[in-house]
């Protein structure tokens, strides 16, 4: 096995029965499999709610440590719509041409000082780097905010010993509250002022739903594209020939940010609670019970996907739900898929191969599943290409 | 050069010519209001629905499996839909109309 290869542990009870069993804090989760039963979940939201009590669609559930319901992820159509078209418009700015010009001088520089390194953590000292350098683009506020949020280290809510960690989670609640108080004081062009100034229904938006929108912001944007951009280095450090293809063909590169998503699938799953009783693949489901869409799974359903454990880097038809599917695909695709497309061109441009020295594997711990999800640590070196 | 006709959601009509690539691309490059493609074409989003003017269907083809399983879960999906980044652009699908959905 290839150091970079994330196996898919879900293979077997997809195809047996379609469904998986997790017990997690006394509320179980029935996690659905394969790849049409979750699309066809994700999109009933009538029967499979987001709109339960905050931090219960969460798995780990988050029940215990915040009362915030994030906005628009924990809402229900319609008035999940509402919320939505509201920050939609600010998240597709990364389309923008300066927004793009940006980010792409951010990534060019750090790529350049890591190539001057011998060896490099990628994970602290290159992957969330990026990542917090970004945000800053996609908030609109000063670039050495970054700082403070790469000080905060790798996990918003999870710490070494604890899924969930509350005081890590105090930390980003703290500081959302300083700055919503701020941007109240001294309105700018950053995401606060604009949903501080937002209405729905004729009525401003309070201070709590403002949070409820910069939390998720916050926490949905972190580990994910964090693992994104860590495995993405190692599935690079093993197939030299794929920076090979996108110098000569660069416009496979959109085609492999989506093979990449599909086969790490950074987000392995989201809760839905059910509504009233019913069933999905002939398993029965409680009402007020919780299941679970695994992204994860689906991606690599055989039904769907030729191949599905293998990277094809320019996979043309792939429809894959590593962003969600329906009313709650991911608000911030746009912004991940900008980063990885510009990374791989980057990389591509400079770099001519990637050693990795010393790795540990972040195992996520699903009982009966276990599932590689990225690194711990990934100590590695880019080599410049020489032309 | 191939002609293809949008009509965008406020009843806009755009006249596109092209010569190869996805008819998503195309629109795509001249900002036609409504579609994204946010996916770059490999139907994963969802972003680039159209509905073919129904006497064209013969033209651009019906949807593929990959689409109708896709469409199927759009409330806005009809017979005469597409996901049109997967309708490649060429001679036989010239003078085209398409809707784009809502
Ligand atoms: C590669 C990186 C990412 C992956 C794989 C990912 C994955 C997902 C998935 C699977 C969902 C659907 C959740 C559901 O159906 O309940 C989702 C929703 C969401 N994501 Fe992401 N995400 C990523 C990056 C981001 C970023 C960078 C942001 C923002 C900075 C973000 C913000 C959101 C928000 C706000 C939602 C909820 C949308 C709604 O409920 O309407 N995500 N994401
Ligand atoms: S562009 Fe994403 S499905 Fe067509």
């Amino acid at each position: 096995m290839q150091n970079s290869e994330l196996p898919d542990p879900f293979e077997k009870a997809r195809e047996a029965s379609g469904i998986g069993y997790l017990n997690d804090q006394n509320d179980p989760v029935k996690m659905l499999l394969r790849h049409k039963d979750v699309r066809k979940t994700a999109h009933d939201y009538k029967t499979f709610q987001s709109a339960a009590i905050p931090g219960r669609i969460v798995i780990p559930s988050e029940v215990n440590i915040r009362k915030t319901r994030q906005i628009p992820f924990e809402l229900d159509p319609p008035i999940h719509g509402l919320y939505r078209a509201l920050v939609e418009p600010w998240f597709k700015r990364p389309l923008q041409e300066d927004y793009t010009a940006e980010l792409n001088q951010q990534i060019t520089s750090l790529v350049d000082a890591t190539l001057e390194k011998d060896s490099v953590e990628i994970i602290n000292d290159f992957a969330l780097v990026l990542q917090s350098r970004a945000l800053t683009l996609l908030l609109n506020i000063p670039f050495e905010e970054a700082e403070t949020w790469i000080s905060w280290g790798t996990h918003v809510f999870r710490s070494e010993d604890s899924d969930l960690d509350a005081d890590k989670a105090n930390i980003l609640y703290d500081y959302i509250d300083v700055q919503i108080e701020k941007a109240i004081r001294t309105p700018g062009e950053d995401l606060y002022s604009m949903l501080l100034a937002s209405e729905v229904h004729g009525k401003k938006l309070t201070k709590e739903e403002v949070k409820g929108v910069m939390v998720l912001t916050f926490a949905g944007g972190r580990d994910t594209v964090i693992n994104a951009i860590t495995n993405a280095i190692a599935y690079l450090a093993e197939h030299q020939d794929s920076l090979e293809r996108f110098r000569k063909e660069p416009e496979i590169i959109g085609k492999a940010v989506e093979e990449m998503i599909r086969y790490f699938s950074p987000l392995t799953q989201m809760g839905r609670i059910v509504t009233e009783d019913t069933q999905v693949c002939e398993h029965a489901m409680k009402a007020d019970s919780r299941v679970s869409l695994c992204w994860a799974s689906a991606n690599r359903d055989s039904a769907v996907f030729e191949n599905p454990n293998e990277i094809i880097i320019d996979r043309k038809v792939n429809p894959h739900v590593g962003f969600g599917f329906s009313h709650h695909n991911c608000l911030g695709a746009t912004h991940a898929r900008q980063i990885m497309r510009i990374l791989l061109s980057t990389l591509a441009e400079k770099v001519a191969s990637i050693e990795v020295f010393d790795f540990k594997e972040n195992i996520e711990d699903l009982q009966d599943f276990q599932r590689k999800v990225g690194y711990d640590f990934l100590y590695a070196k880019l080599n410049p290409l020489t032309k | 050069m191939v002609k293809i006709t949008f009509i965008t959601s406020d009843e806009e009509k755009i006249v596109l010519e092209g010569t190869t690539g996805s008819v998503m691309e195309l629109a795509v490059e001249h900002n036609v209001k409504g579609i994204d493609g946010n996916c770059g074409g490999v139907c994963s989003c969802a972003t680039c629905h159209v509905h073919v003017r129904p006497e064209d269907m013969l033209k651009t083809g019906a949807a593929s499996e990959i689409e109708t399983d896709m469409l199927e879960l759009d409330d806005n999906a009809d017979e005469y839909s597409r996901l049109c980044c997967q309708i490649e652009i060429s001679d036989s699908i010239d003078g085209v109309v398409l809707k784009v959905a809502k």
